[in-house]
């Protein structure tokens, strides 16, 4: 028998429409799975099953009247970076474990619009700084295909929630890969996309030059139906970008007949899983029956892109954490002598060690005297990545390769080395370092692990980034996987 | 490079931190290998390129007309406040 939670976002919408099922029912099923799965998951910060209720009831009422956009009345849940009003927004830190957001992000306030239903708020690594989800203040997300293995990360939970099914769809960030990778080790589909495509006002800043908000979704055609209510114009976000969003779900269905696809030589390169690197040549392969080209392409910066990355993300993290100072809003110490001792002890305690070593990190290679044998150099190695990519893309359509150099690992493995951390997000970073859309679609498994095919295009290429990946999962099934237990 | 000891207690006093004794052995050993790392980016030939500090090419910040557009919601803002008395943010004592 087909359950609620077997289906896509899409198809939920479709059902919502022809009166199969309410919004009320729905919204309820999902939060019922939530209360049966998440103490084990923990891919939840805050469930807010009153305020859900009432915004499925709300949305009954206008399907009963006939209106409203698609999404109206489909489960949802935020990724807790993103404020939402009235609503605890921790950013899974100690810093933020009280703070009662007094605003919607544009993220929420546009879904929340479109009548979407959100659940509650996904647990994530600590202001979005790791790959793993273990840096969160409130524990470890496991992976729900094997619960010894991290989700990956920073949307860790958001991935753990929409790969067990206790909600349809998630919204996540991607700074260095934060959307694709935990997307790509739970079998799902994630998409960030170009740089000031959508709104950051409102989503808790880690660097502001790469961050930028996506989606984690069973399928493409999801992706795109969230898309296209995230997307636009925002006058709150100073780098959001003035161009009209085309209609993402008329590209869907294109033909990718004599579609470029460049296979980027440096991501098979020493370091990359012997199995998951013959699943990704199995995709292209699947590709080439679908019409498409392989061209071999060399980014020859790019394995410059996680020394370069972590000296940009940093650098601007040590600014825009610099706000959390005890004062107006967050953790403030026990009874401070004086302003200096407030400030160092609320920020010692409210932080956590990977948090504050990025701090650290970032304060160093813009401290005098570092600034440009530091900061300058790797802004100058940025724009040598970012010219590679805009080479390439006078030669391909979309770019192609693995999201992770290997599946999932155990919780715990990579312990005290951050380098080895780091490395996870070798073949993402440069995307966001030249402000590329990307997604990644699951494309088999290593033994119970799923496997992520990375594909990139050039800035604004989401629809044919969408179009490309929903041609392959209308020939394959490895997105309509569930792991066991969570049938 | 490698960090001393010293040198991470100073770059915690710039980043207003404070680290226990316990602490800072394991940040005096990650943040060198951070900055090993980092040195990698010695090999690129960067001369004559430009710093790149935002992605897209051809974008510009915008400017807007200097006119009020936000309401006042300092009481709902300062909710969140560890300590705040007469709508003013408390802290201790900075003037002796």
């Amino acid at each position: 028998m087909t359950e609620l939670h077997h289906h896509t976002l899409a198809e939920l919408a479709a059902g919502l429409r022809a009166r199969r099922f309410s919004s009320v029912e729905l919204t309820k099923h999902f939060l019922e799975r939530i209360e049966r799965f998440n103490p084990d998951l923990n891919a939840f910060i805050t469930v807010t099953a009153e305020r859900a209720l009432e915004a499925a009831e709300a949305a009954d009422r206008q399907l009963a009247a006939g209106e409203g956009s698609p999404l109206l009345g489909v489960p949802i849940a935020h990724k807790d970076i993103f404020c939402t009003d009235g609503v605890l927004t921790t950013c899974a830190s100690r810093m933020l474990s009280n703070f009662v957001s007094p605003y919607d992000a544009t993220v929420v306030e546009r879904l929340s619009q479109a009548g979407a239903v959100s659940l509650g708020k996904t647990n994530m690594d600590e202001f979005a700084m790791g790959s793993s989800n273990e840096t969160s203040w409130y524990g470890p997300v496991k992976n729900p295909w094997d619960p010894t293995k991290v989700p990956g990360g920073s949307s860790g939970g958001s991935a753990a929630a929409v790969a067990a099914r206790v909600v349809p769809a998630a919204t996540g960030t991607d700074t260095g890969g934060s959307i694709r990778q935990p997307a790509a080790l739970t079998g799902l589909t994630g998409l960030k996309p170009t740089y000031g495509r959508v709104s950051r006002y409102g989503m808790i800043a880690f660097a502001s030059s790469l961050d930028q908000a996506g989606t984690l979704t069973q399928t493409a055609e999801d992706a795109a139906l969230l898309l296209s209510v995230m997307a636009g114009f925002d006058p709150r976000d100073s780098t959001s970008v003035e161009a009209p969003v085309p209609d993402y779900l008329a590209a869907l269905d294109q033909p990718l007949q004599g579609l470029k696809i460049g296979v980027v030589k440096e991501f098979f390169d020493e370091g990359l899983d012997e199995q998951s690197a013959a699943l990704v040549r199995e995709a292209l392969k699947q590709y080439e029956k679908l019409g498409a080209r392989l061209i071999e392409v060399s980014l020859p910066n790019l394995p410059l892109s996680v020394p370069a990355y972590y000296v940009v993300a940093p650098a601007e993290c040590s600014s825009n954490l610099a706000r959390f100072d005890g004062v107006r809003f967050g953790y403030r110490c026990e009874n401070p002598v004086d302003l200096l001792d407030m400030y160092t002890r609320s920020r010692g305690e409210g932080f956590g060690p990977e948090v504050k070593r990025r701090i650290m990190t970032g304060t160093y290679v813009l401290s005098a005297g570092y600034y440009d044998a530091y900061y300058l150099k790797a802004q100058k190695v940025r724009r040598l990545i970012a010219d590679d990519f805009a080479k390439a893309f006078t030669e391909v359509d979309v770019l192609m390769g693995p999201t992770t150099p290997a599946p999932a690992f155990d919780i715990g493995a990579q312990g005290d080395d951050p380098i080895k951390m780091y490395l996870n997000d070798i073949y993402t970073i440069g995307a966001n370092l030249a402000g590329l859309p990307a997604m990644s679609i699951p494309c088999g498994f290593v033994g119970h692990l799923p496997v992520g095919l990375q594909i990139i295009g050039p800035h604004f290429a989401e629809a044919k980034l969408l179009n490309v990946a929903h041609g392959y999962q209308r020939e394959t099934d490895w997105h309509k996987r569930i792991p066991r237990g969570y049938e | 490079m490698s960090l001393t000891r010293h040198d991470v207690e100073s770059i915690a006093y710039l980043a207003r931190l404070s680290l226990s004794d316990a602490e800072l052995p394991a940040y005096v050993d990650s943040l060198s290998k951070i900055l090993h790392l980092v040195e990698q980016l010695n090999a690129a030939d960067t001369a004559d390129v430009e710093p790149m500090a935002h992605p897209l090419a051809d974008q510009v910040q915008r400017l807007r007309d200097d006119v009020v557009t936000e309401e006042d919601r300092r009481e709902k803002y300062q909710r969140n406040a560890p300590a705040v008395e007469a709508g003013l943010y408390l802290v201790p004592k900075v003037i002796e």
